[in-house]
């Protein structure tokens, strides 16, 4: 068996992406998801389909959309090349934002259904004893939210790992930079290096398979909250 | 409760009819003397043409499927039912002949691809040769994949003959396919790039772009095979297809669309 071509460069970058996107996620989700869970505002359906929108699109038309968008003529690329030289296409960089995009329903709709099980009640309750908005949000909901928080994290880190067609699109296979696992496989396959694209795929399959594992058992052993 | 149960029978004929409808409708085509021809996708544009064409003087159907040439031999490979494979490439062609998988004798260079330098902006073309790749007033330089793509791997012999090559390493982006380069030049993500000197043709009019044609003594001939495939081992209309294809009138309509002829 020749594994002698098969470099690790690809697994890191996957990881580094799908990490770096879910720390955004994460950060930009909750207040998304917090607002969703308890507005009134006629415009939450408007934003709930909106960001339901990436689990049926298929990724060429979010990939054809961001090409446009991210590339030297496009709304978000034209100013960022006028900034730093170079639009967003074909960087790191413009994978995170792609990502982001692509997996945002995987993070914000657990958070959501998490924070509508919570209730608003904690946080009156939090603040009739005096705790400001801030403090009761982070030693109140935070920890009654770790369910949602690891099914979130969990799901938008997997479901980056497993991106494909976007990255093909606007990534141009660049070797550290934008090639990851999804794509080398793709290549393997293509040239016909079964012996290497197996060795990637069942990889990508365990690992993908264990933390699925991992969070559904360890949120057997969570408590849920209804309020 | 009797009239609802009518009313349900009533829609359960109407659901079974139209499953029935479309089950019938795959039916034809899986019966008539259908052609199935697999094609590397830059010859997408050029084999529809000839498809017509070919269909005017026969009865038969001539149903094309586009893919890259490496996904078509995996199909093929695992059983796909196309009987005659136009690739992007001799290596293909050659393998599966080797394999049993294609009939021996049948292959046949049917195109050979040109490459041609493109872009969109004048500036880069105030040269009109490789000397562009020289100047630093560009950020990407694009080319389809050298390892997947024949049209990579010529950009890259070209690169490399010229000594472009490591000097522009980080300012190469790949495209999956020739394709997918074009399209990052259109949509100005790259500014320069190889091309199929094909694609250029079929979107005359169209496209604002300089371009120049790469000497084909720079690279490897990009040799594009067809090949009968076994399961149409005697298959009369693909032998008359690849005979129509091979023929001196069908052999000018492939130059028109920028390709070469194997001399």
């Amino acid at each position: 068996m020749d594994i002698g071509t098969l470099d690790s460069g690809p697994i890191w970058l996957t990881l580094q992406l799908a990490s770096v996107t879910v720390i955004i996620l994460l950060a930009i989700g909750t207040p998304m998801a917090w607002w969703l869970a308890h507005t009134r505002s006629k415009m939450r359906v408007g934003i709930e389909a909106l960001v339901a929108l990436p689990l049926v699109l298929p990724p060429t038309v979010l990939g054809f959309y961001l090409l446009i968008l991210l590339g030297p003529n496009g709304w978000i690329g034209g100013p960022v090349k006028a900034l730093t030289g170079s639009p967003l296409s074909f960087t790191f960089t413009g994978l995170v934002f792609a990502s982001t995009l692509y997996s945002l329903p995987f993070v914000v709709q657990p958070l959501q259904s998490n924070f509508e099980s919570i209730g608003i009640t904690p946080m009156e309750t939090a603040a009739s004893l005096g705790a400001s908005r801030w403090d009761a949000f982070f030693s109140v909901i935070l920890p009654l939210s770790r369910r949602g928080y690891l099914t979130a994290t969990v799901l938008g880190f997997a479901h980056t790992l497993g991106e494909f067609g976007v990255v093909l699109m606007v990534g141009g296979n660049i070797p550290g930079k934008t090639k990851v696992i999804s794509i080398e496989i793709y290549d393997r396959v293509e040239i016909l290096e079964y012996t290497q694209a197996h060795i990637l795929s069942v990889g990508l399959l365990l690992f993908s398979f264990i933390i699925l594992l991992t969070v559904y058992s360890i949120n057997k052993k969570l408590p849920v909250h209804v309020s | 409760m009797v009239a609802r149960m009518t009313l349900f029978k009533k829609n359960l004929g109407i659901v079974a009819g139209l499953l029935l409808t479309f089950l019938l409708l795959q039916i034809p085509g899986a019966l008539a003397d259908e052609l199935r021809v697999a094609v590397a996708s830059n010859f997408l544009l050029p084999i529809k043409e000839l498809s017509r064409e070919f269909e005017k003087n026969t009865t038969n159907k001539v149903v094309v499927i586009s893919a890259s040439t490496g996904k078509l031999y995996a199909q093929i490979k695992q059983g796909a039912p196309f009987d005659v494979l136009l690739a992007a490439d001799s290596l293909r062609p050659e393998l599966l002949e080797k394999e049993g998988i294609g009939a021996p004798g049948s292959r046949f260079t049917y195109a050979v691809g040109r490459l041609a330098l493109w872009s969109a902006n004048i500036k880069l073309f105030l040269k009109n040769d490789l000397q562009v790749l020289n100047q630093k007033n560009f950020r990407y330089l694009a080319i389809a994949n050298p390892k997947t793509a024949p049209y990579g791997k010529a950009a890259e012999q070209v690169l490399r003959k010229k000594g472009f090559w490591n000097q522009l390493q980080t300012r190469l982006v790949r495209g999956e396919n020739i394709s997918q380069t074009f399209q990052f030049l259109v949509t100005g993500n790259a500014d320069i790039g190889f091309i199929a000197l094909s694609q250029l043709m079929r979107n005359q009019g169209q496209l604002k772009g300089y371009s120049w044609k790469v000497p084909s003594e720079w690279h490897d001939p990009i040799r594009q095979q067809a090949i009968l495939l076994k399961r149409a081992k005697t298959n009369k209309v693909a032998k008359e297809f690849l005979n129509f294809i091979k023929s001196n009138r069908v052999q000018k309509i492939i130059e028109s669309y920028g390709y070469s002829l194997e001399r």
